[in-house]
């Protein structure tokens, strides 16, 4: 056997080891989930006592709506903020230094962004609740929909829209049944991608919640419950999130996938 | 036939530092196919887009039969424009691309579907109808991109290289195919080209433009006849230039060789200049002919074989540049032309044309 094919064994158990590494505790915590015991690290029989309980438990129901409510409303302002930004930087064709501004939200870190927005709605006397987490969320889900929208226009031949003006169509129809068609697949892959964002996301909605229930998200639900150790009603939610999260990512690289390809 | 449905009088535009047009007055006529023709950069595509409503200029109008469309925005504009990447919209089918100009229009949907057809038939494209643009050729989208401007029936058509993206052979039918659908739709076409013999073949008159200004507008037999400066002469077709010194309708080479041209109207004063005479338009000789305008004596330092003609190279010394003589490749063998040989050109003052340098 020639000695390239040794190392790309090696290279092949490395790569395994590393799936291992990501994957086996999140597999360990569904299976789990299905743990008839109340004690999360024993395994004593399957059941689906756990997600039956998840859903008589009124604190999490009101916490799954707040989220949906802050993940919908989000992502569907963030979706047309970011769309329009997108097309305006690059019919603007800015410098090097707007761009990385642009992508700055999705870099900094969270706790940062977190501490920002806070001192910034204390400043202005804000009042605190799910209507700021859904403005905090609004805020770096732009970048990632401008992100990926952009990517999109890459491709995009700009004399289409000057076709349209061309033929007699005013700029909103242009932009309503020429833009936005061609651009569609760009604009719900960053939308699906925004609304996972703001689906599991915890440290921004932590700081910028106000007090009680009536904005605490999910995330901040499970973390308060964690704190009298991990149940595998716990497993049982985080199994759903990760679920749902998963399911989207996957839909929006298939769909951005879809039409470049 | 004559009567002027453009009018741009005095457009001025600049990018920055650059002029893109440079004080440009041009009328195009009813029914007439006109190409704007010169080199990258000389402006002609800003012109264009300037007609169709997407440049603004920065003075100067646009006059369309009377009225003043300077102000007017693209989408008011009764004139249409052909993109040179064609610009077919990629969600559409060809059906589709070709209607929506006339869904703006606000237009029934029988008279659509009408119209529709018509243009369909008119380009040959009716099996293309549901295919998107994706699923065409070239030559294909370039027809749909045709058929959606000329579905509107513009007073104007403008093209901008409508052939530039098409291999040679497609290029020489679809110069004939637009000209035959100017005439059958009978409207102005606007073309813009850089290629000279796409000009040559499908243009009433050419407009020449370099750095923005108008060269020479003429009919195509006249901008090869009788070009106006040493830039018109170069750029269309191929041309052979002596320099030296001009007076009157004479020249005098550096070697005293005096030749004999054709025109008076150069400017007064002008001394330094050449005489340009086309290639097919030289004989040669083995001996030194008599009665003729203009004859020296050369050597043949190249002889190419182009199928339809033989180009001869000379070098009359090793001061000037080569003579390039076309003839017919029988007459090059009937002669019996070898390299290295000397032989006589001649021509006659009628082919020759003086220019100022």
């Amino acid at each position: 056997m020639p000695s390239f094919s040794l190392s790309a064994l090696y290279m092949n158990i490395h790569l395994k080891l590393v799936y291992v590494f990501l994957y086996v505790p999140i597999i360990v915590l569904m299976v789990l989930s299905f743990n008839k015991a109340g004690l999360p690290t024993v395994w004593s029989g399957f059941s689906l006592e756990w997600y039956g309980k998840l859903f008589e438990n009124d604190a999490i129901l009101n916490a799954a709506g707040n989220t949906l409510i802050v993940a919908i409303i989000s992502t569907v302002l963030a979706s047309i903020l970011g769309t329009l930004l997108a097309l305006g930087v690059q019919k603007a064709k800015t410098n090097s230094a707007l761009d990385a501004l642009l992508f700055a939200p999705m870099i900094i870190p969270d706790i940062v962004l977190a501490i920002a927005l806070l001192s910034f709605f204390t400043l202005l006397e804000f009042t605190l609740g799910l209507h700021s987490i859904i403005l905090s969320h609004v805020v770096f889900n732009i970048a990632f929909v401008c992100a990926v929208v952009r990517t999109r226009l890459k491709n995009f031949d700009y004399s289409v829209v000057e076709a349209s003006e061309d033929l007699g169509a005013s700029s909103f129809t242009t932009f309503r049944r020429i833009t936005l068609p061609i651009i569609f697949p760009g604009v719900l892959a960053g939308s699906l991608l925004a609304f996972t964002l703001s689906i599991d996301e915890f440290i921004i909605a932590f700081f910028t919640a106000g007090a009680g229930a009536s904005s605490t998200t999910l995330p901040m639900q499970i973390y308060s419950m964690i704190r009298f150790g991990v149940t595998p009603e716990i497993n049982a939610m985080a199994t759903i999130v990760m679920m749902v999260s998963f399911t989207l990512v996957f839909l929006s690289q298939r769909i951005n996938k879809g039409i470049t390809g | 036939m004559s009567n002027i449905v453009i009018s741009l009088s005095n457009l001025n535009k600049s990018f920055g530092k650059t002029q893109a047009i440079d004080n440009v007055s041009l009328d195009f006529k009813e029914n007439e196919f006109f190409a704007m023709l010169g080199p990258s950069g000389c402006g002609k595509t800003t012109l264009l887009r300037t007609i169709a409503g997407f440049e603004t200029p920065d003075d100067g109008a646009v006059v369309l039969q009377g009225e003043n469309i300077t102000a007017l925005r693209a989408n008011r504009r009764p004139i249409n424009l052909m993109f040179q990447s064609y610009a077919l919209f990629p969600h559409m089918t060809v059906a589709k691309n070709i209607a929506y100009g006339l869904e703006m229009e606000d237009l029934s949907k029988p008279e659509i579907d009408e119209r529709v057809a018509d243009i369909l038939k008119l380009t040959q494209l009716q099996k293309l109808a549901q295919r998107r643009p994706d699923q065409l050729s070239g030559g294909q989208r370039q027809r749909v991109a045709l058929a959606r401007a000329l579905v509107k029936k513009p007073k104007v058509l403008l093209l901008d290289e409508p052939l530039g993206a098409l291999d040679k052979k497609l290029r020489g039918q679809m110069q004939l195919e637009l000209k035959r659908m100017q005439v059958e739709a009978g409207i102005t076409f606007v073309i813009v080209t850089h290629d000279q013999e796409e000009a040559l073949v499908m243009a009433d008159r050419i407009a020449l433009m370099k750095d923005g200004k108008v060269a020479q507008l003429g009919s195509p037999h006249e901008l090869y006849e009788r070009p106006n400066s040493r830039f018109v002469a170069d750029f269309i077709g191929t041309m052979n230039f002596f320099d030296g010194y001009i007076s009157g309708k004479k020249i005098t080479l550096h070697n005293g060789l005096q030749l004999t041209g054709c025109n008076q109207d150069l400017a007064e004063g002008v001394d330094k200049g050449s005489m340009a005479v086309r290639p097919e338009r030289i004989s040669l000789h083995s001996q030194q002919p008599d009665n003729v305008d203009n004859c020296l004596q050369g050597t043949i330092v190249d002889m190419a074989y182009h199928g339809q003609d033989m180009n001869v190279h000379l070098e009359m010394d090793k001061k000037s540049a080569r003579i390039l003589v076309k003839i017919s490749p029988g007459e090059a063998e009937a002669q019996g032309l070898k390299l290295g040989e000397k032989v006589w050109c001649a021509w006659s003052a009628q082919n020759a044309r003086l220019l100022a340098s």
